[in-house]
């Protein structure tokens, strides 16, 4: 999958964002399609994660439009709530209510009005182990389960995209493979595009279909996961999937 | 000692008999403090807590204009309220219908609104700023509306809202001399607790005087514990 091409559900064009006058990133052209996994890799500063604000629509670009759908997020900062509401993110620290597990995963829910996908959400926290802790105090959790608890709280949702920002970093295996199992089941059962942030070479390599590589706020190379890894085109990249890269 | 003990006998006699005149005193005294600790939370919270989750031009200002509010000598609340509402003063020539007169409980409530209103406000201002930012962003993220957002925000720092209330109704139930000022202390009408024991302590009859002071620590101390059950579980975590 190498182009989203007229598939895509967003299309990135010349975005730029910057804070204090200081651009953190600039794509002159990204478009990710429909069902796909994309991993945004790079080292620390690289702009992953502005790049999901903008993709969640928590932050306006200062230049550019983001098409996502029939709907234009620009520099307005404007983007309908039924809009904003197909995309949600699973962040690197699981923030969580000081509430029960259940009022946590089902919180999203109760935003929209709907209090009848209770099956639903059981059926998620079942997936994500954590079904005998539904009634627990979500903050008396451990790291891994509070970050599945954030997964749950997303996936419950059924959201068109599901951004996901470094969401297994400093976890254990154990974790790491449930949260992976999830993601890679939502997105084959329900076609979910899935666009991940990640530090973790082979992370993206276990689950994306295309990867790109951003340096210094910029995309240095796109590619599908066989030849982004195997037949790089950007010496940067190549050294990247070396794990020769600085961190 | 002699005289503390006949005052909490004579408390202890006040509350049995349901005196009419301290009935009185004690439900003015509720009244005037309830409805303006109603107003300041009314105005109060939804005011902290844009200023702690909003970015304007001018919020400094309008937080410096709160912290001074915080620390406002109610005397001169009380001072600033009666040469409002005096004869000749800017609003009693106009007329306006929700003005109220002076030595009235609506100018207490007034006075005691002014003195409140900056507790409940500033408190849950710091309570709001409280909250991890990133939770506000992790909201967002699951599809909140600018007020389900504001309204999370609050549930989650529920405490810090709880003790702005606190705040605000310690600030009013106890003093003095705003209400002094522009209630007047008339028998009947406008006489609250804190200025009949001030009253009572003047004339001598301090039994009279400890018993009141009682009733207002009992009133402080009853809403302070209901309170306490209203925050419940979130106090313990």
């Amino acid at each position: 999958m190498p182009d989203a091409g007229s598939n895509a559900i967003y299309s990135l064009r010349q975005v730029t964002k910057a804070y204090n006058g200081r651009q953190v990133l600039q794509v002159d052209q990204l478009d990710i399609g429909r069902g796909e996994i994309l991993a945004l890799v790079g080292p620390s500063g690289a702009g992953k994660s502005t790049l999901l604000r903008l993709l969640n629509f928590l932050e306006p670009p200062t230049k550019g439009t983001i098409r996502f759908g029939d709907a234009i997020f620009d520099t307005q900062g404007d983007m309908p709530l039924a809009a904003r509401r197909r995309v949600t993110t699973v962040f690197q620290r699981p923030v969580l209510l000081n509430r029960s597990v259940w009022a946590n995963v089902t919180y999203g829910l109760a935003l929209r009005g709907k209090r009848d996908d209770s099956e639903m959400a059981q059926q998620v926290l079942q997936n994500v182990g954590l079904a005998a802790q539904r009634g627990q105090r979500a903050r008396t959790l451990s790291g891994g389960e509070a970050q599945r608890v954030a997964l749950a709280r997303a996936m419950v949702l059924r959201p068109a995209v599901l951004l996901l920002d470094e969401p297994t970093a400093n976890l254990d295996p154990y974790n790491v493979g449930l949260i992976e199992e999830n993601v890679v089941r939502m997105n084959r059962e329900s076609g979910t595009t899935t666009v991940l942030v990640t530090h973790n070479v082979f992370q993206a390599r276990r689950l994306a279909d295309r990867v790109a590589l951003l340096l210094e706020g910029r995309i240095v190379e796109i590619g599908d996961n066989e030849s982004f890894f195997n037949t790089p085109r950007d010496p940067r990249t190549s050294a990247f999937v070396r794990g020769e890269m600085v961190y | 000692m002699d005289k503390i003990i006949q005052g909490i006998i004579q408390a202890v006699q006040l509350i049995v008999d349901a005196d009419p005149v301290v009935t009185e005193i004690v439900v003015l005294s509720l009244l005037v403090s309830g409805t303006a600790l109603l107003i300041s939370t009314l105005v109060g919270i939804p005011l902290g807590a844009l200023m702690g989750l909003s970015r304007f031009a001018g919020r400094r200002l309008v937080i410096a204009l709160l912290y001074t509010g915080m620390g406002f000598p109610p005397v001169v609340v009380g001072l600033f309220v009666y040469l409002m509402l005096s004869r000749s003063g800017p609003l009693a020539g106009l007329n306006l219908p929700f003005v109220p007169a002076l030595f009235t409980p609506g100018a207490m409530v007034i006075a005691q609104t002014i003195i409140s209103f900056p507790l409940v406000a500033g408190f849950t201002m710091a309570a709001v700023m409280g909250v991890d930012p990133q939770l506000r962003l992790q909201i967002r993220s699951l599809g909140a509306t600018p007020l389900q957002t504001t309204l999370a925000i609050l549930s989650e720092s529920r405490v810090g809202v709880i003790v702005s209330i606190i705040a605000g109704f310690g600030s009013i139930i106890s003093e003095v001399g705003a209400v002094m000022l522009v209630g007047g202390n008339i028998e009947g009408r406008t006489r609250v607790l804190t200025t009949a024991i001030v009253l009572e302590t003047r004339k001598g009859a301090f039994d009279v005087a400890i018993a009141l002071g009682i009733i207002l620590l009992a009133i402080t101390f009853l809403t302070n514990l209901a309170v306490l059950r209203l925050q419940g579980r979130a106090l313990e975590e």
